[in-house]
């Protein structure tokens, strides 16, 4: 690939599938070199994202307040009741702080927070500098949760230390202390936890009306629309349902480890995951046939109303090509599978935090000629956008713009979704987001592709 | 959303903030070094910061904001961010190919003592910065001040950086800009350009960040103040600092360097700040103040006079950031609108100072805050206990006026729901004539939304 300038110490991240030659593994996993335009975050984002959907919990971010204020209700996670979750609390660490330490304003922050609004659990995210300076929060937390009665977790998320997964597994690590201290009195046998869902756009009620069609029972969802009892009781279910595996395949070990429950994966975007999906969890209660067949129900009934709706979009987009660049590998499975159902072919996949194993699947799915990319920057993200021709670009909010600049269409796949996209009906949103956005008539009186009208 | 969650009762809180008027330095220096052509930001610390700052600017203004990171692991929080920093100048160099690298640090760098001058110039001294290259810095710990002060910061450190005295005076002024949108720096160099006084204007993010449509991505879009525009600097013959907060320590810093003689004005908001810029700018560069601008003025007045009406005696909350919010108070004061509750999340003495200058006299029983404590919640109790006709801020301002259900319009940064704010002015006359009609649709149309039938009128 030499004409394409790839950042030296990054040509083992990248990777062109052609015929025949058996090449390495893809180098991942591994931190952006310094000096990188990098599209990641840090282990900070990483809990942040994960548990911020918990809506009846205070989270609390210890830290100066940048941390705070840039989380501050950027992830359209909906709630159906409380929603203390969208409020930013922060301990706004000032420079005596600094020098001093912050556990007594952690401490009196915590008090005058559980006092005035009485939740069921409280979050407390350490930041980089409060791994540095030593501020002891597990003592903290232990001293509040003593004197007030709920559960306070601290939640080690200093930003240096290690990626933005570390950070999902700092998450999974403190819902993991609150799983298992609740009843778990009249959970039927037929039941199943959701995770790694986490209801951007009310999501996650769609995909629990499915499962509710099917005659199982939902124990909790972690984290979308979030309760903290409902957190407590979920290692009475028998299935944990795994959808982000990047954020929550942590916590499904250890509750498989711990309480005996497997766990499956699955994925909820386009129809082939979607419903293979149902089926999965349904295999799963093979003495109850019923269930299976009420699967069977819910697809067909949800198909036989999508698919005359989808082959619109499909002339129309036949033949176009796509770009992915998202947050996690296991995404761009089904993305690859849905864009093929409306005629479209992927051209250049790639992601922020995949694994060796989700890009020896990615080099198998795809196509003669595709570029596969882990931890991308916009120089390369645009040269093989102009290179290989799309005419979409998937990614999230820094994405965005270099798309239209480049004058093509773009969908977010990332949290900053307005419409869901998961489930059957968010395939019909997905297409026709995508549809309306390549079919666009801007790009009639703009210059595309690098010039090229 | 926020309705049930804040309590009508104010209490003092030992050392919470909720939902805050601020965030960090970091995302400041980051914006100032976007107004410098041929400049690429650097992040000194992990890669969350950076990531959060590109985003956050990038929905303001839905431009690509390019930005490096050191990448910090725990290696370096144990041993120093040095190795990190001279391993990314190479390689920003070798790869992204900026005239200037702009580093600003964090405040975990900051915690750990990195020096950013020794660092730079252990580059230089190492050869790691190219010929006719350049790599500037500034401190900005985000546990000191605001996303305001690292602005300053950074627009101090291009000043310092740059500027060279060569002994004989250019025929020019340095304007050195307050945190302001694309839309108003363009809007200065059009009403300088007008009045017929050669500018130079630093930091400058037009034609960075509301560049148009070309079908590629630049890294470098063509606007911002060049290399050589910014070591002029040091020979012009005086400095005017548009903002108290985020441009006056550039111009001390100038002076002290260059001895370049300044003046400090108030952001150009407003009538009366526009009409001492104007004079202020036409004193400077010698030059009398053309028709055209007068009658631009004329025509502001005209719109008031035709309006006032409907202006007098609203009550208004607004938020933000201190040279902004200044300007406006008073312009809302000229517009006979009384601005009751005023909140800035950026600590420092002057705010409380200017404001009390503008306040004291003709409404000394404004509540206004700023600094630790000065957050939105604060001002929603306010809200609360002294209902307003309109509230004024940044986009988290929609969910007090939703709750309230009082009319807002957004102003400051960041707006992430809306666009105007880097295409449209808020300064000068043109901008002032903005305001007041986006101050006005908002009155009026509420106006008309709560009008019984009988009063609901076609002529307003």
């Amino acid at each position: 690939m030499e004409h394409i300038g790839i950042l030296e110490g990054r040509e083992k991240q990248v990777f062109e599938k052609k015929g025949g030659i058996e090449t390495s593994d893809i180098a991942c996993e591994t931190s952006s070199l310094s000096g990188s335009v990098s599209q990641r975050a840090c282990v900070f984002c990483g809990s942040r994202v994960v548990l911020y959907p918990v809506a009846d919990a205070i989270h609390i971010v210890h830290g100066p307040i940048g941390c705070a204020a840039y989380t501050w209700d950027i992830r359209g996670a909906v709630s159906s009741g409380p929603e203390l979750h969208r409020l930013s609390f922060s301990t706004d660490l000032q420079e005596m702080d600094v020098i001093y330490g912050g556990e007594k304003k952690l401490y009196l922050s915590l008090i005058e927070l559980i006092e005035q609004y009485k939740p069921k659990a409280a979050f407390i995210y350490s930041t980089c500098i409060v791994g540095l300076i030593g501020d002891d929060i597990d003592a903290v937390c232990k001293k509040v949760a003593a004197e007030t009665g709920i559960p306070v977790l601290p939640v080690h998320s200093e930003g240096f230390k290690g990626t933005k997964k570390d950070g999902y597994k700092a998450a999974c690590f403190a819902l993991m202390k609150l799983i298992g201290t609740g009843s778990t009195e009249g959970i039927s046998k037929q039941s199943i936890n959701i995770l790694g869902e986490f209801n951007l756009a009310g999501e996650a009620w769609i995909i629990r009306k499915y499962y509710e069609r099917m005659g199982i029972e939902v124990v909790s969802t972690l984290t979308g629309d979030g309760r903290i009892d409902a957190v407590k009781r979920a290692h009475g279910a028998s299935l944990n349902v795994v959808q982000c595996s990047g954020s929550m395949t942590s916590l499904a070990k250890d509750m498989e480890e711990k309480y005996g429950i497997p766990y499956i994966r699955v994925s909820y975007f386009g129809i082939e995951d979607m419903s293979k999906s149902l089926y999965d969890v349904a295999l799963h209660f093979p003495e109850h046939p019923e269930i299976m067949e009420a699967a069977k129900q819910v697809v067909s009934e949800e198909v036989k109303k999508l698919y005359p709706e989808l082959q619109k979009f499909k002339k129309a987009l036949t033949g176009k090509k796509a770009a992915i660049y998202v947050g996690g590998a296991f995404k761009t499975f089904s993305l690859i599978k849905a864009l093929r159902s409306i005629g479209m072919s992927v051209v250049l996949a790639g992601s922020q935090t995949g694994n060796k194993d989700d890009y020896r699947r990615l080099k198998e799915m795809c196509d003669e000629g595709t570029v596969i990319v882990d931890d991308s920057n916009p120089v390369e993200l645009s040269k093989f956008i102009l290179e290989k021709e799309a005419d979409l670009l998937i990614g999230g909010v820094k994405e965005r713009p270099i798309a239209f600049k480049l004058g093509i269409g773009f969908c977010d796949h990332n949290h900053e979704r307005k419409i869901p996209l998961a489930g059957f009906v968010g395939m019909y949103n997905f297409a026709l987001e995508v549809y309306q956005s390549v079919m666009s008539p801007v790009w009639q009186f703009a210059p595309r592709k690098g010039g090229n009208r | 959303m926020l309705l049930r969650h804040t309590t009508k009762e104010v209490k003092e809180r030992e050392g919470l903030t909720i939902n805050p008027a601020k965030t960090c330095q970091p995302i400041g220096a980051m914006y100032a070094a976007l107004g410098v052509h041929g400049c690429l930001p650097h992040s000194h610390g992990s890669q969350g910061c950076c990531s959060y700052h590109r985003s956050t600017l990038t929905r303001h203004y839905k431009e690509p904001v390019m930005a490096a990171t050191s990448s910090f692991t725990e290696g370096a929080s144990v041993f120093g961010g040095q190795a990190n920093l001279l391993a990314a100048i190479e390689t920003i160099f070798s790869v992204y190919d900026p005239d200037i690298i702009a580093v600003h640090s964090t405040c975990l760098s900051e915690t750990i003592g990195d020096d950013l001058q020794q660092i730079t110039r252990k580059a230089r001294d190492d050869g790691k910065i190219p010929e006719g290259k350049h790599v500037i810095f500034a401190s900005t710990p985000s546990f000191i001040g605001s996303h305001v002060t690292g602005y300053a910061n950074m627009v101090t450190g291009i000043a310092e950086q740059f500027a060279v005295s060569t002994g004989s005076k250019k025929n020019q002024i340095n304007i050195i800009a307050g945190w302001m949108e694309p839309s108003d720096m363009r809007e200065i160099k059009r009403l300088s350009k007008e009045l017929g006084v050669n500018i130079v204007l630093f930091p400058d993010t037009s034609d960075v960040l509301d560049a148009p449509q070309t079908g590629t991505h630049v890294f470098y879009p063509k606007g911002g103040t060049t290399i050589a525009e910014l070591q002029s600097t040091g020979d012009s013959l005086s400095s005017l600092a548009l903002g108290s907060i985020s441009a006056e320590p550039a111009a001390i810093a100038l002076e002290k360097k260059c001895k370049v003689p300044f003046e400090t004005l108030d952001m150009p908001i407003g009538l009366r700040a526009t009409d001492r810029f104007i004079m202020a700018l036409s004193k400077a560069g010698n030059v009398t103040v053309p028709d055209e601008i007068t009658a631009d003025r004329g025509r502001l007045v005209d719109v008031i006079a035709d309006m006032e009406q409907y202006l007098y005696g609203k009550r208004v909350a607004l938020f933000g950031d201190p040279d902004q919010i200044i300007p406006l108070t008073e312009f809302l004061l000229d517009l006979n609108m009384k601005p009751v509750q005023i909140v800035s999340g950026t600590p420092g003495q002057r705010f409380e100072k200017q404001m009390r200058q503008i306040l004291d006299e003709r409404s000394p029983e404004t509540k206004f805050k700023n600094g630790i404590g000065a957050d939105m919640f604060l001002l929603h109790q306010w809200m609360k206990n002294e209902p307003v006709d309109l509230l004024i801020g940044n986009t988290y301002g929609k969910y007090m006026a939703r709750d309230e259900d009082v009319p807002f319009i957004r102003f400051g940064f960041p707006i992430l729901d809306r666009i105007g704010h880097s295409y449209f002015p808020s300064v000068g006359y043109s901008g002032g004539l903005r305001l007041v009609e986006k101050i006005l649709t908002a009155i009026l149309d509420r106006q008309d939304r709560d009008a019984l039938e009988e009063k609901f009128e076609l002529v307003m």
